[in-house]
């Protein structure tokens, strides 16, 4: 039987510090969706997302309700757009954004990954129809994520894209000027990207993966930093003890809502992500916890060690308490969604090129990142290039997700609200990579892919 | 099936006795019962069987929870599962 500590312990996890299952994400196989006709394929779209996910949004609330966990969001991932769009006759993708968003819409989660390409060693035709469609896709569709894979370990690096990306940001900035650059906030530029990731903006349905399955992100960044202020002053190896052991039971908790959303919804199983998610709520913050081992500041001198102390126990907690694990699994560290990353990264403490250093150690990269909005398009694909060499080299996933704001200089603060939080605008480095840039071609897979 | 109740509030008279009548009254079963009083402070934690209670798990939150808020104590009803996960390896 339990006992009273245990019972009040995790109601206190809940109630006191932001315990809450972060998302359960379904994926859903558009491939059967490929037809040469753009108004046939937007409507098998359509329809075949609003019914696999018709009770996702119910099913999850229900759970919610019985184990008296929050699940925040309920979220669709689907086959990267330029694989399903490929074979409809038309030149721009837009209309398989807006499909993907009223279908969406009507099932009731917030938000839909997968208007995507990859496109780590080359371009077809679909995947430049759909980059040249993303800033006017993401622009006038309001739930649509989108992303592209530019680099992998073993493609390397697509220099031609990664030009091409920095561009559609900016542009996509530009088109949505009017709310600080927000579209921006709703594309990742990956490097080994996951075909299992469950978290926004990021998710799409890789085409290894079943014709629908049930993928389910935990969160708890408050749990541990709690669980770390009963060990202060103790040696690492407690710290490290104690993030494990925290980080096993809000995965436990996850796995149990995976499996009974597969059950409920008849959908397999597919992963737990064991990624520490923060929200810009006071006490869910991923900067705190680092703080919370004895830096004055996160981005300090010792931040890149504290995080990946943290990174590795949380992955070696989790991964025990789930069959299945998956997706990105590490913590992330969004700035504008972390209020301590955001009050670290306000105070000049915290720089892109100490968030640079920390994306080494974590997944995933630069993420929510707010840059002036003069900053150039050359100076953007440079910032990916760095981003993707280091997800390159250590064969790990990397992303940039940052947000050029128009009209914001360095000191603004750029506000997109709900879970997205705020994003102090961040100095980037005024000298210019252009001729790096334009160089294009691609940059050789590492010794590190030859495996075989 | 069964759920943990928990009973969180300040200390008065006869909350354990509310508690436990308005569970009767759903006929839901009592199998276990802990409660302490620390500094006025009301904790009780229940493990009950609701396999023989009319209403789902998801209307009994709503009426403990609202049966809490007249009387103001927080009075959840959770299924244990979620307790086991966390707990029990």
């Amino acid at each position: 039987m339990l006992n009273q500590h245990e019972i009040m312990q995790t109601i206190q996890m809940i109630d006191q510090q932001h315990l809450d299952v972060r998302t359960i994400t379904m994926g859903i196989s558009l491939l059967s969706c490929a037809h040469s006709d753009l108004s046939t394929a937007c409507a098998k779209i359509y329809d075949k997302i609003a019914k696999y996910a018709e009770n996702l949004v119910s099913t999850g609330e229900a759970i919610e309700k019985e184990f008296g966990i929050p699940i925040v969001n309920k979220r669709i991932s689907v086959t990267p757009i330029a694989l399903v769009a490929a074979a409809a006759e038309t030149d721009s993708y837009v209309p398989f954004a807006q499909a993907m968003d009223r279908a969406a819409k009507a099932t009731g989660v917030n938000f839909i990954g997968g208007f995507s390409a990859l496109v780590q060693k080359g371009m077809t035709e679909a995947d430049r129809i759909l980059i040249r469609s993303i800033p006017e896709a993401l622009s006038t569709t309001d739930i649509v994520c989108g992303s592209v894979n530019v680099g992998s370990t073993k493609a390397g690096i697509d220099m031609d894209a990664v030009a091409l990306m920095g561009r559609t940001i900016k542009d996509l900035a530009g088109k949505t000027a009017d709310q600080g650059g927000f579209g921006c906030a709703k594309l990742v530029i990956f490097c080994n990207a996951v075909e299992d990731n469950p978290f926004m903006a990021g998710a799409f349905h890789g085409v290894g993966e079943p014709e629908r399955v049930i993928n389910v992100g935990v969160s708890g960044p408050g749990v541990v930093y709690h669980a770390l202020q009963d060990v202060k002053g103790q040696p690492f190896d407690v710290v490290a003890e104690t993030v494990k052991k925290t980080a096993f039971r809000i995965t436990r908790m996850g796995q149990l809502v995976a499996q009974e959303a597969s059950r409920r919804l008849d959908t397999p199983f597919g992963i737990v992500d064991l990624s520490l998610a923060p929200t810009p709520a006071v006490g869910d913050s991923v900067a705190r916890i680092l703080e919370e081992m004895g830096l004055e500041v996160c981005g300090t001198h010792g931040t890149t060690a504290a995080l990946a102390l943290l990174n590795d126990a949380v992955k070696k907690g989790g991964v025990m308490a789930s069959s299945h694990v998956g997706g990105l699994s590490g913590a992330f560290i969004p700035v504008s969604e972390d209020e301590g990353m955001i009050a670290a990264a306000s105070s000049g403490a915290l720089t892109l090129d100490k968030l640079e250093a920390m994306t080494c150690v974590c997944s995933v990269g630069l993420d929510m990142i707010a840059v002036p909005g003069d900053t150039p398009a050359e100076t953007i694909s440079a910032i990916i290039a760095d981003e993707a060499a280091i997800g390159m080299v250590n064969a790990k996933t990397t992303a940039v997700r940052i947000i050029p704001a128009p009209g914001c200089t360095v000191g603004d603060t750029v506000e997109f609200g709900g879970l997205l939080g705020s994003a102090p605008v961040q100095p980037v480095h005024p000298y210019s990579a252009k001729e790096f840039v334009s160089r294009g071609g691609r940059i050789p897979a590492p010794m590190q892919s030859l495996k075989n | 099936m069964k759920a943990i109740v928990t009973v969180i509030g300040k200390d008065r008279v006869g909350i354990t006795a509310a508690v436990c009548s308005l569970l009767a009254q759903y006929n839901i079963n009592i199998l276990d019962i802990t409660q302490t009083v620390l500094q006025e402070f009301f904790t009780m934690v229940m493990l009950v069987d609701t396999s023989t209670c009319e209403k789902s798990i998801g209307d009994m939150v709503d009426i403990l929870e609202q049966a809490g808020a007249e009387q103001k104590l927080s009075i959840r009803i959770q299924r244990e599962d979620i307790f086991n996960a966390m707990h029990r390896i």
